[in-house]
């Protein structure tokens, strides 16, 4: 193993390509729920909205500078690259050079800001601390206000925690996998509890920060974008429904902003591990979690609605709603020019935009479904499942197999990026 | 309408454009086509110029807030920057229907001449959101530098978005495709136009941080998940000419920046 420590040994290039390399398999990548913009005399801003810079060959948004400080590790996570047993190049930025290149990358609008994350070397508060140096140059020694998101370190005090979340806009704690069953097994050294007691201290942090902002304005703002989780999906047997029934408990009980899913990349040979050989990230059915997370945080859905003991997998072949949709035909069709928003985003087909865009012109006088195409509302899927005045879209035959057919069909195309093996895993 | 159909020319300019609104209601003329003196466009119909007139352009801009409501203005001035075909015509047509039902005719999605703008401009909002992105700047002797190709004239809507992410630099903008540039120095901004611009050589740093970000952006793609479709679907290839992570390394390293 190549050991190097702080500034000395490596070019900066070679050890942004080793800690950009550590850090690409976290999912997380937004820059979302902030506005603010630069302090007189400083640089940068945020956007509620997010915004992504590029995107990368695997059709990833980027949109900050994902790097470790270090991919030393003291830790033997099963699933991570980073595990002290793994052979690998090691490297560490020192928090100048890592502020220096946040910077200069800002500047050229490159990135949004930086997402910072670590491996855990010299112990958790050791790591904490070159992290807030780094943030702390940043914030104060440039006066960057452009995006921070920053990783809180499991087992780190709680008062550089709190450090760390003044300086930041989010905080994230990676739940790492979905069921403490498989924790133990895969992370020997961190356990549930070690994760959920940062996850509710910042969850608290928060709350106070929002209270105190209210009677002054000028109170510390703590991660006022909010926290974030991330868990690898596939490695381990959980179902779709325990995994997103834990996902909506983290958003009831952590008011998490986001959960983001990574399907495992086969990074080890551990026998804990599915065979690396024949393996491939299950892309489909992470795709299929966002769908259904998309579901949970803007449609109003809950998780035991969409999955349940008889069916504890999402269906590969249809996303979740056109999959929830068949299931519950009763509840359709739905007439346009009736119904409330809510029933409108029950749809297949129809999103938040469209059913707003609905709920505005059927102000104006009575819908018709060509009316619908001009608004731009795609009916491709919805059409089966809506009535304008009372009428069905003319010439349409409607039987559940028929639509399912149609349904899958429809998808096809849009699952080509996904590689076709990946259904056989779940039929 | 009973009004008499007429084809204007006019300097391309949004002033100008309504001042053809406003002699289009003070003639009852109803336009059948718009062009400028560089279309060199034959017309059907009989054509009248109409020299800019500010007074009259502010008399109808100073109209919009009340007769189209927010929205409506929103739309009528935003419309003016998109790349729609026959864009004036849209946009009288547009005017014209505001001017009838009053605020709130921007609800009417349902109506073509309502839909045609939404959907122009929509394209023009959607685009500079990219940009706000994909827009890179090098820096060349202390300024910012960076030059986009945009269908749309977008340069208005990054504006306030560059302006505040770097109040305090000097930076340029160069929007290759309706040759005009953003300027900005601390505290002051002006959007004009620039028939040749050449942006200087970056120098050895610049090519260091280009290197840096190229490797980062190569670093970052997870081979195993490896989709092409998906980075195009989301990032149009049109936009990559102007992208640093897809330029080539130096020699060629100045080609990239030649207009
Ligand atoms: S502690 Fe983090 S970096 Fe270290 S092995 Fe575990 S998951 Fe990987």
């Amino acid at each position: 193993m190549e050991e190097t420590e702080g500034g000395s040994g490596v070019e900066l290039l070679d050890k942004l390509t080793i800690l950009a390399d550590a850090a690409k398999y976290d999912a997380a990548c937004t820059s979302s729920g902030l506005d603010r913009s630069a302090r007189p005399g400083g640089l940068g801003s945020t956007m509620a909205a997010g915004c992504c810079h590029t995107f990368s060959a695997d059709g990833r948004c980027v949109t900050l500078l994902k790097v470790l400080m270090t991919n030393h590790c003291a830790y033997d996570c099963a699933y991570c690259v980073n595990r002290r047993s793994n052979d690998l190049p090691r490297a560490a930025f020192t928090p100048r050079e890592l502020a220096e290149l946040t910077i200069a990358f800002y500047r050229r609008n490159y990135i949004e800001g930086l997402f910072l994350s670590s491996a855990v070397w010299g112990g958790p508060d050791r790591t904490t601390e070159g992290m807030i140096e780094t943030l702390r140059l940043l914030r104060e020694g440039y006066g960057f206000a452009g995006y921070i998101h920053a990783k809180a370190i499991p087992g780190a005090d709680p008062l550089l925690t709190r450090r760390l979340g003044l300086l930041a806009d989010r905080l994230s704690v990676n739940i790492e996998l979905p069921s403490e069953e498989s924790l133990n097994r895969l992370c020997p050294d961190k356990g549930k509890g070690a994760i959920l007691a940062p996850m509710a201290q910042i969850r608290d942090g928060i709350r106070e920060s929002r209270g105190e902002l209210a009677q002054y304005r000028h109170a510390p703002r703590f991660a006022p974008a909010g926290q974030s989780t991330q868990m690898v999906i596939g490695a381990t047997p959980e179902s779709d429904r325990h995994i997103l029934t834990l996902a909506q408990a983290l958003y009831d009980k952590y008011q998490l902003k986001r959960v983001f899913y990574s399907a495992y990349v086969p990074v080890s040979d551990s026998a804990l591990l599915p065979a690396r050989a024949e393996f491939k990230p299950p892309l489909l059915r992470e795709h299929r979690l966002y769908q259904a997370d998309w579901l949970l945080r803007f449609y109003h859905f809950r998780a035991e609605e969409l999955l349940d003991d008889g069916a504890p997998n999402f269906d590969p072949r249809v996303d979740p709603k056109c999959s929830w949709a068949l299931r519950h035909l009763d509840f359709f069709p739905v007439e346009v020019n009736r119904a409330d928003y809510e029933e409108l985003l029950r749809v297949p087909g129809i999103g938040v935009r469209s059913a707003r865009r609905i709920l505005t012109a059927r102000r104006v006088g009575p819908l018709t479904f060509s009316g619908l195409k001009t608004l731009g509302v795609v009916l491709k899927r919805a059409q089966y499942f809506l009535t304008c005045s009372g009428k069905m879209l003319e010439g349409l035959r409607v039987n559940p197999d028929g639509v399912l057919r149609h349904l899958v069909a429809l998808e096809r195309p849009a699952l080509a990026g996904h590689e076709p093996e990946q259904l056989s895993l779940f039929n | 309408m009973g009004w008499t159909q007429v084809s204007y020319l006019y300097d391309g300019s949004f002033a100008g454009f309504l001042t053809c609104v406003f002699d289009s209601y003070a003639h009852r003329e109803e336009p059948m086509s718009f062009s400028t003196p560089e279309d060199g466009r034959l017309t059907l119909w009989p054509e009248r110029r109409i020299g800019t007139d500010q007074a009259k352009a502010r008399r109808v801009y100073q109209s919009l807030d009340k007769k189209l409501g927010a929205e409506g203005k929103r739309l009528a001035v935003q419309g003016f920057l998109t790349c729609l075909e026959e864009k004036e015509l849209h946009l009288w047509r547009f005017l014209r229907l505001g001017y009838q039902l009053g605020p709130g005719f921007t609800r009417g999605l349902a109506d073509e001449r309502v839909a045609a703008v939404w959907k122009a401009v929509g394209h023009l909002t959607g685009e500079a959101h990219l940009l706000k992105g994909f827009t890179r700047f090098s820096e060349v002797d202390g300024v910012l530098v960076g030059e986009i190709e945009p269908k749309n004239r977008v340069l208005p809507l990054l504006r306030p978005h560059f302006c505040a992410r770097y109040p305090g630099e000097d930076f340029v903008l160069h929007d290759r495709t309706h040759r005009e540039v953003l300027l900005h120095r601390p505290g002051k901004w002006a959007i004009a136009p620039a028939e040749d611009f050449r942006p200087g050589a970056p120098g050895e740093a610049e090519r260091q941080y280009r290197r840096l970000w190229r490797r980062f952006y190569d670093t970052i793609a997870i081979a195993e998940r490896y989709n092409p479709r998906c980075r195009m679907t989301q990032m149009p290839k049109r936009y990559w000419g102007t992208m640093t992570e897809f330029q080539t390394e130096e020699p060629e390293e100045r080609k990239e920046l030649a207009p």
